[in-house]
């Protein structure tokens, strides 16, 4: 066991894992940090979808070492004390069946809009085409964003 | 306090109360439960498809430090109760397919009990095993009979009307293959014992009262409380197979006296749980030449897997489905399912009849161009209209919506002009080296809630409880898995009470709090429970109208009030399951599928650029939530009919992970575009039908009809993968104007 | 027990390689995957992906030099690389998906050696030499002779990559890459070709055609190539080419596809990759 220091949603957190313990495992067990999914433990579903250094990367896939000094953001670290305007365009538009893939989901998408605040559908559909979903056929996905952007247009 | 009566909630779309736990991660699904003390369950697997066990030896895991099951240790008798009893909760002197549990372990660490499930000693002399319906072998390795369902359903004189020289008769055999459910949450399940040797279990699952059923037959009456946690997922998947999951749980829980839990990695439930039933359907028709249906002929048979589960009742929805709807004097629909050496096929949205639809739709194309017709006139000719009668002799009512889905889908799509376009110009794209776009359509029916008198006899239970508070406590088993079941089942409820909708709560389905208001299965959430939650909120609005409004003076100073009230299907109907005549469903949901293609001229790759979805849902109480339900089921069924694919070698699937079993990722989705048409029904509340499984209909048939207009390749078979297609040219299987692909490289592929 | 050595320069990093079962890993995106739990339990694990001597993309008169712990989104963000080689950026935006792109290097794509892998024929293509370091000293493998086998490198125990050199892309320089999976995204390929050549006229010289996913490695396509060297290309003679090509490889049945849908989709996108060269519909 060796200790880690990674900052976690805006927190320095010390944690204690073997080097090779997946970022995943480390989030879920050790920081009760259960939003990320595991969905298939190779990188394939994206529902453990994070930030690191501002880059979404399958949590499952990155081992706690490689994260020393770096910085994850979680799907708990989207939102503050309320939901964040994304959040709850994809509730409203329907974007969100199951649930299973929507914190990987909300994390890519958020990461897009960062970048990029007026995406293209394409450039939507290739945010998430990391995040597999089996509910919704990603139609309400993309028009949460579509809805998003258009309000914050309106409003601008 | 007294309920107040604002609108109507029904036609809006209100946020889901689960939503925001949902988007923020903090919704606790079964593997992020806190169990103090829990341990950690694997199980132990056949890695052959067919032999006898010679030999369970777990002294070594046990050395380790974990306990171990196998079927020795059963405490009841060797068998999860479905339909019939033939399906082992640990295969005990054979196995019949790859994965079939064997032994189960549990230790400390998910570490532990993964090495003590490698050190369990298993031995099994293989025999050849049994892959294909189209074996002739009569019985399994085993000695079991091989078919294991049979039924028919007929009116009028199908083979006379075929064997008339004026009809025009046109055959086909079509097929479908074996597809995984992929919820994006793996099967779980969490048993903790108590002391009197009883068990909660906590799973993810679609039905607490099958596991409830299951666990009871194995450890005796009153032993169990079954919860529902957050389920991500589910489409079929987790309606019989939980009960083998939380069997094995609740076994480790039982041997190790701690609370057990396993989650299942992908491949593992991949391997070793349920998937559609493939199929193989000949499908004859007789036709006037204008394309009236003169006479219909099918035999479907479908592949059961190695034990009987659910395939009865799947066959069963499968016939009664399968001549589509279309108007027909003389039809003929028999039906069987055959046992194969693979984990048993189950339940999966649609149910059976997706594959029977498949057939019909590709074949309904197939007679149109035998006929000279194009697939929007055929079908139009055809399509059912109020007061047709079904195969089974049933009526259909003034609801029935068939043909005015087909319009409105074909005059939104353009649907024949570019149809016709394409089919022109197919031949001219090969040589340009562009894609080739083509347009397909598929209409499709689907019976709401359970065949024939089986909610007749479920007679479905629900409870409202009014609480001190003034609000309204939605008592049943239904569950959301992903639908939305909660909000729109509490949108029935206020509707009722004519009270606000934050009033009403949906109670956890929870076997000791709910009643046992039937499976989430069948379409029949919003149409049978939400009928008699209807009832019973009138029953309450009643209470409460007598007691002046004043929730206090209803209460009486009791904690709450509760009613109940049953569905109670339409008396004056009947359904006879010997000769197949009769009611078959109380209400039809109808859809029309449009879909457009465009296909690689050097691949054969089909890009799916866009989809209109027409459906009749009786009455859209959610809009938002119904149209999510008709897109994402007909995004499975367009991945059913294009990538999904699964393979055996030796029994196991090859197509075992996700990055070689591929669904359709945000890029290969279409752009969607979805219509809902209200024509009431009779049957569910405020006339809604069921729309959950409807679009597992169309989505293949159409696409792989898109496929057709823009190549010429006749592809009858799902899905329709590039080497598919490649297959189907070098068989020849093409339009009759032939196809539009460039041979140059054929002969590489010879 | 795992012991995760992460070194700060290329010398430590070789000390480090050299010890027994010690293994080499960058973006983790082979080693971290579910079914290799057991690979990873009793490894020495030497992280390279922060070795300045591994990292950026720098173009000098000889070409353009792409360390070998780049990652693909990195590439895919690279100016240069997008202005220089825009078949390396196409080809990195069809890695994975993002996820990956964001994590999966240059370097681990190589040593890998996968059959698929995407960036393998790439490289081969557009005449990539290969910057090894070892504890002996440094070479150069040009790319040709970088995969001798199935999943097999030119990397002896010890060695690692360093870096790739492409060499100078003038406007002449044609480039092609094309992908075939089952989806449209995260699809391992079923076939997958990169061309490089010079266009004179209606000739293409230095003609090199690579391909993955149709044998044991990635392979030159060279008889296609023979026969179009410097000749004018006609219709006739890419479809001649796109034929060879589906001849001198060795596809096989797997789970993803078949091999005589590998030979048809070779054969036919090698004779369209060739025809676009002239200009016609890619």
């Amino acid at each position: 066991m060796t200790t880690w220091n990674v900052r976690v949603n805006g927190r320095e957190v010390s944690v204690e894992a073997p080097p090779m313990a997946r970022v995943l495992d480390v989030l879920r067990e050790s920081l009760g940090l259960t939003g990320s999914k595991e969905g298939c433990g190779e990188g394939e579903c994206g529902s453990c979808t994070v930030l690191l250094d501002g880059r979404p990367t399958c949590a499952c896939l990155v081992p706690i070492f490689q994260v020393e000094g770096r910085e994850l953001c979680t799907v708990e670290g989207v939102a503050g004390t309320e939901l964040d305007p994304l959040q709850r365009v994809m509730i409203e538009a329907g974007g969100v069946q199951c649930g299973a893939c929507t914190p990987g989901i909300v994390v890519s998408l958020r990461a897009l809009l960062d970048r990029d605040p007026r995406p293209t559908r394409a450039a939507v559909r290739e945010s998430i085409a990391g995040n597999l979903c089996r509910c919704t056929g990603y139609e309400r996905i993309l028009r949460a964003v579509e809805e998003l952007v258009g309000s914050e247009e309106a409003d601008a | 306090m007294a309920l107040s009566s604002p609108l109507s909630p029904l036609g809006q779309s209100p946020p889901r109360p689960d939503g925001p736990g949902k988007v923020t991660g903090a919704t606790r699904y079964l593997d992020d439960l806190e169990v103090p003390g829990v341990w950690y369950g694997a199980t132990v697997r056949s890695k052959v498809a067919a032999g006898r066990i010679r030999r369970v030896d777990g002294d070594a895991a046990r050395a380790l430090g974990a306990v171990v099951v196998t079927a020795a240790d059963l405490p009841g008798p060797n068998v999860l109760k479905v339909i019939a009893e033939d399906w082992p909760v640990l295969a005990a002197e054979r196995v019949e397919h790859v994965a079939q549990p064997i032994a189960l372990v549990a230790a400390p660490t998910r570490e532990l009990a993964r090495r003590a499930a490698a050190a369990v000693v298993v031995e099994v002399d293989a025999e050849p095993a049994v892959f294909e319906t189209t074996d002739p072998a009569t019985t399994l390795p085993s000695g079991r009979d091989r078919v294991l369902a049979s039924c028919r359903s007929a009116r009028g004189d199908a083979s006379g009307a075929l064997a008339n020289p004026a009809v025009v008769v046109v055959e086909g055999v079509y097929s479908t293959g074996h597809q995984e459910h992929v919820y994006i949450e793996p099967q779980g399940a969490l048993a903790i014992p108590d002391r009197e040797g009883h068990f909660e279990v906590i799973g993810s699952i679609q039905c607490p009262y099958y596991v409830h059923g299951a666990l009871e037959h194995l450890f005796g009456p009153g032993s169990v409380r079954v919860r529902q946690a957050p389920t991500g997922g589910g489409f079929g998947g987790k309606e019989e197979f939980p009960d083998m999951l939380c069997a094995h749980v609740a076994l480790l829980a039982r041997a190790s006296g701690h609370p057990v839990k396993i989650v299942y990695e992908r491949s593992e439930d991949i391997n070793g749980t349920t998937k559609r039933h493939p199929s193989r359907v000949r499908v004859r028709t007789g036709h006037a030449p204008d394309g009236t249906l003169l006479a219909v002929e099918i035999d479907a048979v479908l592949d059961g897997g190695a034990f009987i589960t659910l395939s009865p009742v799947v066959l069963s929805r499968a016939v009664l489905h399968a001549a589509g709807p279309y108007r027909c004097e003389n039809v003929t629909i028999e039906g069987r399912a055959l046992a194969t050496n693979t984990a048993p096929n189950g339940a999966f949205r649609g149910f059976g009849a997706p594959q029977t639809q498949f057939a019909m739709e590709r074949h309904m194309d197939r007679a149109a161009r035998a006929l000279g017709l194009d697939p929007l006139t055929i079908r139009a000719r055809n399509a059912y209209r109020p007061g047709d009668v079904t195969p089974t002799g049933q009526v259909l009512g003034d609801d029935t919506s068939a043909l005015e889905c087909l319009r409105v889908a074909a005059e939104r799509a353009d649907f024949l002009r570019r149809w016709t376009l394409h089919e022109r110009a197919r031949a001219a794209f090969h040589l340009r080296g562009l894609p080739a776009p083509g347009i397909g359509l598929s209409l499709f029916w689907h019976g709401t809630g359970f065949t024939g008198n089986g909610e007749r006899k479920m007679r479905s239970p629900v409870r409202l409880a009014l609480l001190a508070d003034g609000a309204v406590e939605i008592r049943v088993a239904a569950t959301d898995f992903g639908q939305g079941t909660e909000v729109v089942l509490a949108q029935i409820v206020a509707d009722a009470l004519g009270c606000e909708l934050a009033r009403v709560r949906f109670a956890e389905p929870d076997t000791d709090r709910v009643p046992d208001s039937g499976p989430t299965v069948a379409s029949r959430t919003v149409s049978v429970v939400g009928s008699a939650l209807f009832e019973a909120g009138q029953l309450l609005a009643n209470e409460l109208a007598r007691a002046g409004g004043v929730v206090a003076d209803l209460l009486a100073g009791q904690d709450e009030l509760v009613v109940e009230a049953h569905y109670e299907p339409d008396p004056t109907t009947d359904f006879d399951e010997a000769t197949y005549q009769g009611t078959a469903y109380a209400a039809y949901g109808y859809g029309c599928d449009v879909v457009e293609v465009e296909v690689c001229p050097d691949s054969l790759a089909t890009t799916v650029q866009r989809a209109l979805f027409v459906a009749d849902v009786g009455h859209a109480i959610h809009p938002v939530l119904c149209a999510g339900q008709l897109e994402g089921g007909a995004l499975q069924a367009i991945g059913q009919g294009t990538i999904e694919e699964m393979r055996l070698e030796n029994g196991r699937y090859l197509q075992d992970r996700l990055t070689s079993y591929l669904i359709p990722t945000a890029q290969d989705a279409p752009d969607m575009e979805t219509i809902l048409l209200e024509h009431p029904s009779t049957m569910g509340p405020a006339g809604a039908k069921g729309v959950g499984e409807l679009p597992a209909d169309g989505g293949a048939p159409a696409v792989i009809a898109a496929i057709e207009n823009a190549t010429g390749i006749a592809c009858g078979d799902a899905p329709a993968t590039a080497e598919r297609l490649l297959a189907d040219l070098l068989a020849g299987h093409v339009v009759p104007g032939g196809s539009s692909v460039d041979p140059f490289g054929l002969e590489l592929a010879r | 027990m795992t012991v995760a050595l992460r070194p700060t320069s290329l010398s430590e990093a070789l000390d480090a390689l050299g010890a027994n079962g010690a293994v080499a890993v960058a973006g983790c995106t082979d080693l971290m995957v579910v079914d290799h739990a057991p690979a990873r339990a009793h490894a020495t694990v030497v992280d390279l992906s922060r070795l300045p001597e591994l990292r950026g993309v720098r173009e000098d008169s000889g070409g353009l030099w792409i360390g070998a712990a780049t990652t693909f989104a990195e590439l895919r963000e690279s100016k240069l690389v997008r202005e220089r080689f825009p078949i390396v950026a196409e080809m990195a935006g069809t890695i994975g998906a993002l996820q990956i792109q964001n994590r999966a290097t240059v370097g681990g794509n190589i040593a890998n050696a996968s059959p698929a892998g995407d960036s393998l024929p790439v490289w081969m293509a557009l005449d990539a030499e290969v910057e090894i370091a070892g504890r002996s000293g440094s070479r150069r493998v040009p790319y040709d002779e970088m995969h001798r086998a199935y999943r097999e490198t030119a990397l002896a125990p010890g060695e690692l990559i360093v870096g790739l050199r492409l060499p100078a892309a003038d406007e002449a320089l044609e480039q092609r890459f094309r992908k075939v999976g089952t989806r449209a995204a995260q699809a391992i390929s079923k076939v997958v070709v990169a061309l490089a050549a010079r266009v004179h006229g209606d000739e293409l010289h230095g003609l090199r055609i690579a391909a993955g996913s149709v044998a044991p490695t990635p392979v030159r396509l060279r008889a296609a190539e023979a026969l179009v060297e410097g000749q004018p290309l006609t219709p006739d003679l890419a479809a001649a080419a796109g034929l060879a090509a589906a001849r001198e490889v060795t596809p096989i049945d797997d789970v993803r596809s078949t091999a005589d849908y590998r030979r048809f989709v070779l054969a036919r996108t090698v004779r369209r990759m060739l025809l676009a060269c002239q200009g016609g519909e890619a």
